[in-house]
């Protein structure tokens, strides 16, 4: 083998390979000593390696998903990472998000990912995009690459992408994942022109997920939590999916043969949805894996399908057209409680230190974990699920309140407080449901935006989680 | 007495977190009456639907599985012996003895 260094390399190879279009031909040593032992993996091989130094790749996200993706697709010699994310490194993403470090603390992401990701491997070009993704930027950005790592966190965000995706022809490997599942899937790869429909083609995220989940009924990993093994299995998984599309030309139009079967060699066109479940009581069984065939582009698809160039475009994603915050109904939320029925968290604190509460009851509709790490003196604990389980219980066959939670008077008035002030205003209409209120003998009152609240108005030391 | 109703066994798995509303447990094997009795008319999908609501649901949360018109939260996939719903008919497709239904929640965290 030759013995070139770096500053060599370039000439050397030019004149022995020839470069062409800016695509290298050839391997620098220091390449080839950094990728051997994956080079060597049957299927793989010296061309293999070329691909995935000529390829391009996005990472949305660098989160929890996007740090340990990045991980691979760096360590595997992608040639050019571009990474987008606005958000600024945290203590709470440091269990998972493993890119980023303690001392990165405060940084933004994308800029804390790339510092570790160079010092893992300096030779590929990053490329930082310090904000969010948006329908104004994504298809500007999206365009310079061979592939895309849907590593985002929101319904709004997960179906701009793929709408991008679609119609720039880029193939999209999507995952997610919450408190202890995750959800693998590769779309729209090989990426198949908007509308065609003469023979089976991929499907993109819509044709698979037509419909978000109501608002309601969505869980952040901010609120419902998240385990670090569980994200960081879906995120390698998606580099590993990345690395082998790219490595063997998966997203390349196959070849003539392909083309005139129904056949599906390569699991693309119907492809699999890979769903993970962690059991923090058991050990894995035959339902921690499972795989779940998915179909091919869908005719009606409002991305893909038939009619889809009249209804999904660059130009109207552009300018607002889907409205995606719309579609997944972010802004909608219950309706508040009357201000008779609220009381701030440093109006109740002034209360209660003035003697004035010295009969009354806390109710706290926190998780029980939540609890566990602290809570108001006093306060009585009903995990807000148990809760609504009991009234309904109730409603339906008789019993009495005191089951949900003691009270001793008729008249006490009772405090309700969540953790960010929602579940607290619907506890106080379901205790008024059950007549605990006595038809307004007893106040039953939501403390504002709950321990949130509390920490920011009265007790800074409160361990808010 | 009425007779008990003619049942058929039944494999539903529930994904995604689906489980924390059927007490915890991903996969059960439901005894679902051949019949549905508001009609008589052979169990579908939806019949299997508004069954594990009013039988297995325990969970007060109801919205995360179903409307309150009754039909499927949008954001669950049906898997219909391995094959998506929507090519089997989605709510219509009837059920046979031994069929496999998977619910799966979409996630959207990361």
């Amino acid at each position: 083998m030759q013995h070139n260094s770096n500053d060599e390399h370039h000439s050397n190879s030019a004149a022995t390979n020839g470069e062409q279009n800016g695509s290298s031909l050839q391997l620098t040593d220091e390449e080839f000593d950094r990728y051997s032992r994956q080079m060597i993996v049957p299927g793989m091989g010296k061309d293999a390696q070329l691909r995935l130094i000529n390829s391009k790749v996005l990472i949305i996200g660098a989160g929890g998903l996007g740090c340990p993706a990045a991980q691979y697709i760096a360590g595997a010699g992608i040639g050019t990472i571009g990474i987008i994310d606005g958000d600024v490194v945290e203590p709470s993403n440091l269990h998972r998000q493993v890119g980023h470090a303690t001392s990165r603390i405060g940084m933004k992401k994308v800029d804390s990912l790339i510092t570790h990701l160079r010092d893992l491997n300096p030779l590929p070009t990053y490329v930082p995009y310090t904000y969010p993704i948006s329908h104004e930027n994504a298809a500007d950005i999206i365009t310079l690459y061979d592939l895309v790592l849907d590593c985002t966190d929101n319904p709004a965000t997960r179906y701009l992408i793929s709408d991008v995706c679609v119609l720039l022809c880029k193939p999209l490997v999507s995952a997610a994942s919450v408190q202890k599942s995750g959800q693998l899937i590769v779309l729209n790869c090989p990426p198949t022109p908007q509308g065609k429909m003469d023979r089976k083609y991929p499907p993109c995220y819509r044709c698979c997920f037509r419909k978000p989940p109501p608002a309601n009924t969505q869980l952040s990993c901010g609120e419902a939590g998240i385990m670090g093994p569980v994200v960081g299995l879906m995120g390698v998984a998606q580099a590993g999916e990345a690395i082998k599309i790219l490595a063997s030309a998966l997203h390349l139009p196959q070849s003539s043969s392909d083309t005139t079967t129904e056949d599906d060699p390569h699991n693309l066109i119907q492809p699999t949805l890979l769903i993970y479940s962690y059991d923090l009581n058991a050990a894995p069984g035959p339902y921690t894996f499972r795989a779940l065939k998915m179909a091919s582009r869908k005719k009606n698809c409002f991305a893909c399908g038939e009619n889809s160039p009249q209804t999904l475009t660059l130009e109207g994603i552009k300018s607002g057209n889907p409205n995606y915050i719309q579609f997944c109904g972010l802004q909608t939320r219950k309706a508040t409680l009357p201000a008779q029925d609220r009381i701030t968290a440093s109006a109740y604190h002034a209360a209660r230190e003035s003697g004035q509460l010295q009969n009354h009851i806390l109710l706290d509709t926190r998780e029980k974990e939540h609890f566990s790490f602290g809570s108001i003196d006093g306060a009585v604990n009903v995990p807000f699920g148990k809760l609504l389980m009991k009234a309904a219980t109730i409603k339906r066959d008789g019993g009495d309140a005191q089951e949900i939670l003691p009270l001793k008077s008729a008249e006490d008035p009772i405090f309700v407080v969540c953790r960010r002030g929602l579940d607290s205003q619907e506890a106080v209409e379901k205790l008024k449901e059950l007549g605990v209120d006595h038809g307004g003998k007893r106040k039953i009152v939501d403390i504002i935006g709950g321990m949130r609240a509390w920490k920011d108005e009265v007790d800074p030391s409160f361990p808010f989680i | 007495m009425a007779p008990e109703p003619e049942t058929m066994p039944i494999s539903v798995d529930f994904l995604g977190g689906l489980d924390t509303l059927f007490s915890n447990k991903t996969s059960h094997t439901i005894s679902l009456p051949l019949l549905n009795p508001s009609d008589s008319s052979p169990a579908n999908v939806g019949f299997l639907i508004s069954y594990l609501v009013k039988h297995h649901l325990k969970h007060p949360r109801t919205e995360f599985f179903v409307q309150d018109d009754g039909h499927l939260t949008p954001g669950i996939l049906v898997l219909i012996n391995e094959a998506d719903w929507e090519l089997e008919g989605e709510e219509e497709c009837e059920l046979k003895a031994g069929d496999k239904v998977v619910f799966v929640s979409t996630m959207h965290g990361g």
